[in-house]
């Protein structure tokens, strides 16, 4: 039975097999794109097990294809049991060892991105000076100390801890937050709306607010909207219950024993140890044409703590790359005067480097091995 | 006869080499010097080209063709060669001699619905079934197509029915044309050069007594009145002109070009007219009267004027025009064509005379090489136009792909000597070149890259590569084909090639292509991926092109791992080559008719149908490849033997 299993595994039949199911997978999956956006088909397609299939009348999910996880796991299985199946020391079969090895790197370095990888934004307008960049589609409960004159002390909480609910204690802060409803994706409205129900907020604070929970987003170009109820109590007995949501963007602002404080919820920030400063945002093109010729953000990069104070360009294909992370142009404001960055943190990002080169070799060592052997047959003949 | 044998691919390569030889001979000027005025630089779509690219590519949308024919000859008649208009004395004749203009058959509505709701079934020319009509006829429904047009635009381009495509396109037609005809001067002016100098006369007049009014005071209508009526039609080029031909008058400003209606307006605010602006004048005033020693005269006039500081715009203009002139391509494709059929007569008269076989498979040779000459000359030249690497849109694509296979094609016809790679070669590269071609119909093909795809590194690395993976995989995918048809419906096939049979040959040949490609392939992806990373911070998206090259990767692993298992024969092996055609059409074309993703550059439902018969016609391949091996010619000896 084992070594049935074995021979299954190592054999080269579900090579071809599998690789002919990620053609269709890969087909399809691309086609399936005009309807579905190209987010959620990645999502069903290519990130998953298993690929469902329903009737459009019907919420029924049927089973339908592996999914892009389960073919390339199976790939992965399959090449390591052929290759421990079919290895005999002292062969000579570097070509297709480097070859294999370069995709496993490949296929391994893609696993981690996806693990790994944090993609934020960086937003500026021409002038504007950051030191944090902005995630694009999770949102926190920002609680800012403002009284000191010159730093804020910040306490955030996730919406992953907010989801849990409860009672939320931190040193920094003089009140426990108690989360009475959290909804992970939302929508207010300002009058009474059937499917709505008033927000029981208790201050002066956004009063007369109707809210209902929605499911999750899975569109590419929507996300969720977090909103949450909470309360604030001190050991003298309770603050308030607020209103926290992301369609809120202006922070409340309040004094408690003697300190202020602004209250919001953002998008997740990610602190850094310098600042990024927007010279000008540039947004050629040609000339008697709409046709962009570049766009380029010209950055002062400042680091107290290094006293490093530099000026970089950064355009399209040319990136900087700076403490792991790497800053791209990702687009612009409407006035063009202002930029948004894209700032990738990806500990794996040199693995496909490595890999085409391997393969690469791979693959020449192993055709030119054969081009020798079979010009050498030539010749004899 | 041996004599003649030896001698015939000699001559076939002398013949086709005299063609082209003729091509590259400097033409006799006639009496206006078109050509030269053909050459001048404009600044059109972001780059500097010759008037005769203008004239060229406005052509090529509103009529589909390079050059206007004066009369119409049935097309089975190829070796007449009407009398016709080219397209700088097309162009000339539109800003300078409108009536004229008006009355050449020159605008393509071949869709019968359009036709008729438009009550033109009685008019216009017909030539191989299309209908061309002129201005003059279509003038009375101007209005109602710029009304239909207008709603045609107003829909996402996904829903639009082809009725409303038409008519999208006659408007876009007949608004160029409008456009193309105030290029220079406002149409109807008889004597451009007059319009200028009363504009630079009622200039100082005008604007005093504009200033006088802004002033609170009135003043003197008579001057006002006389200045804004030339100014109005002024306006009109500065509106409408569609080329950008007065160069910048401070020539450190090299993107600074302006239209004739601004350049002269500009004298508002600076006071005086450019100069490149009264050569125009004589040229267009010369023209317009018939005075060929004065056109003549101004255009030289003015190219010694561009000699001061527009040198390399000068160079630029005469080059492009040199290029659109010679249409290398165009010859490269009756060389790949007649390559072909020699090719493939090479192959079916085996059996039949070997000498003569082998004198055709010479000839198709030598004809490659030529073929391989006058396309690298094309593409190098359009490289140097270009100042890019040779792959820059999906028109570029086209030739290169047609490039790299004949590459291929030559190397394995110089290493087996049995036609088949001439044979490759040159239907690969009739069918890419054909293609270009009607690429080409959309207008300009060196359209300048935007910013993201403004980098010669990627270009010349990602692009070259996965371009050669393409043609490489058409490559075995065509000699799979071969393989087929002339294993199902000839005896060739079990003809001895050396110590093995012709068929194995070729079973050699595709395995051997199938691993270049491979390599291509895969390099290329994952420079692409790198690129992506390079440009947007993340290797893969998932996105349609980038899914189509992976598809190409995933097949050609297929096909080697396939064979390498044992789980397909030689037969096997070729229709797994030939859906690889299949794979590849969709990554070339397919992926961006699917009108998403960052790579899509249109949506082309002509194209769709073509791409559909093509992989319909491979499928049908494949059914044959599939065909029980008696129902072979060439294998039905061997059959019995349970092979």
């Amino acid at each position: 039975m084992l070594d049935r299993l074995y021979d299954f595994f190592s054999s080269l039949k579900l090579t071809v097999a599998l690789l002919a199911l990620g053609l269709v997978l890969v087909f399809v999956g691309t086609v399936a794109q005009v309807n579905l956006g190209l987010y959620k088909a990645q999502n069903d397609f290519f990130r998953s097990f298993i690929v469902y299939w329903g009737p459009a009348w019907s919420s029924l999910r049927i089973p339908v294809f592996p999914g892009g996880y389960t073919i390339g796991w199976l790939l992965l299985m399959n090449l390591f049991a052929a290759h421990f199946r079919h290895y005999r020391p002292g062969q000579k079969k570097y070509g297709i060892i480097l070859i294999h090895f370069g995709v496993v790197l490949l296929l391994v370095g893609q696993l981690l991105t996806d693990m790994f990888s944090t993609e934020s934004l960086l937003h500026l307008r021409n002038g504007d000076t950051k030191n944090y960049s902005e995630a694009s589609r999770e949102f926190e409960l920002a609680i800012v100390d403002t009284t000191a004159a010159d730093s804020n002390q910040v306490v955030v909480i996730s919406t992953h801890r907010l989801r849990k609910g409860g009672d939320i204690q931190h040193p920094a802060l003089p009140f426990t937050v108690r989360v009475k409803t959290f909804f992970a994706n939302s929508s207010l409205v300002q009058t009474a709306t059937p499917g709505y129900q008033a927000v029981p907020t208790t201050t002066a604070f956004r009063t007369g607010l109707w809210w209902r929970e929605l499911p999750h987003e899975t569109e590419m170009e929507k996300r969720d909207m977090p909103s949450a109820l909470v309360e604030l109590h001190s050991a003298q007995g309770t603050v308030g219950t607020f209103l926290f949501s992301a369609f809120l963007t202006k922070p409340h602002a309040m004094t408690h024993a003697g300190r202020t404080y602004q209250l919001v919820v953002r998008q997740v920030r990610f602190y850094k140890p310098f600042s990024i400063h927007l010279v000008e945002f540039r947004h050629d093109r040609y000339p008697g044409t709409e046709i962009p010729k570049n766009f380029s953000s010209r950055v002062r990069l400042q680091r107290p703590d290094t006293g490093e104070d530099r000026e970089v360009l950064i355009f399209m294909n040319n990136p900087l790359r700076y403490d792991g992370e790497t800053y791209y142009q990702a687009s612009f404001d409407t006035d063009d005067q202002g930029t948004v960055l894209q700032v990738v943190r990806n500990p794996s990002w040199l693995t496909p480097y490595f890999s085409c080169v391997l393969v690469g070799l791979g693959l020449i060592v192993q055709f030119t091995s054969h081009l020798v052997g079979f010009a050498r047959k030539r010749s004899k003949v | 006869m041996k004599q003649f044998y030896r001698v015939l691919p000699w001559l076939l390569l002398a013949l086709f080499a005299v063609e082209i030889i003729v091509v590259l001979l400097p033409r006799k000027a006639g009496e206006f010097h078109t050509a030269e005025f053909g050459r001048l630089p404009v600044l059109l779509n972001g780059r500097i080209q010759p008037f005769d690219s203008v004239a060229r590519n406005s052509l090529l949308q509103i009529r589909s063709t390079g050059d206007v024919p004066l009369e119409e000859v049935p097309g089975w008649k190829f070796w007449k060669h009407p009398p016709k208009l080219r397209s700088t004395e097309w162009l000339l004749e539109v800003m300078f001699r409108p009536a004229v203009a008006d009355t050449r058959p020159i605008f393509l509505v071949h869709h019968p619905e359009l036709i008729s709701e438009l009550r033109l079934t009685e008019m216009g020319v017909e030539k191989s079934g299309l209908r061309y009509y002129t201005f003059t006829e279509l003038r009375p429904v101007m209005a109602e197509v710029a009304a239909q047009g207008r709603t045609a635009r107003a829909a996402p381009d996904a829903t639009r029915t082809t009725y409303q495509k038409q008519v999208l396109k006659l408007a876009n037609a007949l608004m160029l044309y409008q456009r193309l005809k105030n290029s220079i001067q406002p149409e109807g002016t008889t004597d451009f050069s007059a319009l200028v100098k009363e504009f630079s006369d009622s200039l100082p007049a005008g604007l005093a007594a504009i200033r006088a009014r802004r002033a609170g005071g009135t003043g003197d209508e008579a001057a006002l009145d006389r200045f804004n009526a030339v100014a109005e039609r002024l306006d009109l080029v500065a509106t409408y002109a569609y080329p950008l031909v007065i160069p910048p008058v401070d020539p450190t400003q090299k993107d600074a070009w302006q239209n004739v209606g601004a350049s002269v307006l500009s004298a508002i605010r600076d006071g005086d007219v450019p100069p490149a602006v009264a050569y125009f004048a004589r040229m267009g005033t010369a023209y317009g009267a018939g005075h060929a020693a004065g056109f003549n005269q101004a255009i030289a006039d003015y190219q010694q004027w561009l000699k001061s500081s527009f040198t390399s715009e000068l160079a630029k203009g005469r080059a492009e025009y040199f290029y659109n002139r010679i249409k290398v391509f165009l010859h490269a494709t009756i060389i790949y064509i007649a390559a072909f059929l020699l090719a493939g007569a090479a192959l079916l008269t085996i059996g039949l005379s070997a000498p003569l076989s082998e004198s055709l498979r010479r000839s198709a040779y030598y004809l490659i090489g030529l073929a391989f000459v006058v396309h690298t000359f094309g593409l190098v030249f359009r490289m140097m136009l270009e100042g890019r690497p040779p792959v820059t849109n999906l028109y570029s694509s086209a030739i290169f792909i047609g490039w790299g296979t004949c590459v291929l094609g030559l190397i394995l016809e110089r290493i087996y000597r049995i036609g088949l790679g001439s044979a490759v070669a040159g239907l690969v590269g009739f069918v890419t070149l054909l293609i270009a071609h009607n690429l080409a119909l959309g207008g300009d093909t060196m359209e300048m890259l935007r910013a993201v795809l403004d980098t010669n590194f990627w270009l010349a690395t990602h692009v070259v590569v996965i371009t050669l993976g393409y043609a490489a995989t058409f490559v075995a995918g065509a000699l799979a084909l071969a393989y087929v048809t002339l294993g199902v419906f000839t005896p060739v096939l079990a003809r001895p090639a050396g110590q093995t049979t012709l068929g194995r040959v070729l079973a050699q040949m595709v395995y051997a292509i199938i691993c270049f490609a491979m390599l291509f392939s895969f390099v290329g992806t994952v420079l692409g991926g790198i690129w992506a990373d390079q440009s947007w911070g993340r290797f893969w998206g998932w996105d349609p092109k980038e899914n189509g090259a992976l598809m190409i990767v995933i097949w050609n692993a297929l096909i080697l791992h396939a064979r390498l298992g044992g789980l397909v024969r030689e037969r096997g092996l070729m229709n797994l080559a030939i859906f690889g055609n299949v794979v590849t059409a969709f990554s070339w074309f397919g992926t961006n008719m699917l009108g998403i993703g960052l790579h899509s550059y249109g949506f082309m439902d002509a194209a769709f149908r073509w791409l559909m018969l093509f992989n319909a016609s491979q499928i049908f391949i494949i059914a044959l490849g599939s065909l029980p091996l008696p129902a072979w010619r060439s294998f039905r000896a061997l059959a019995p033997t349970g092979r």
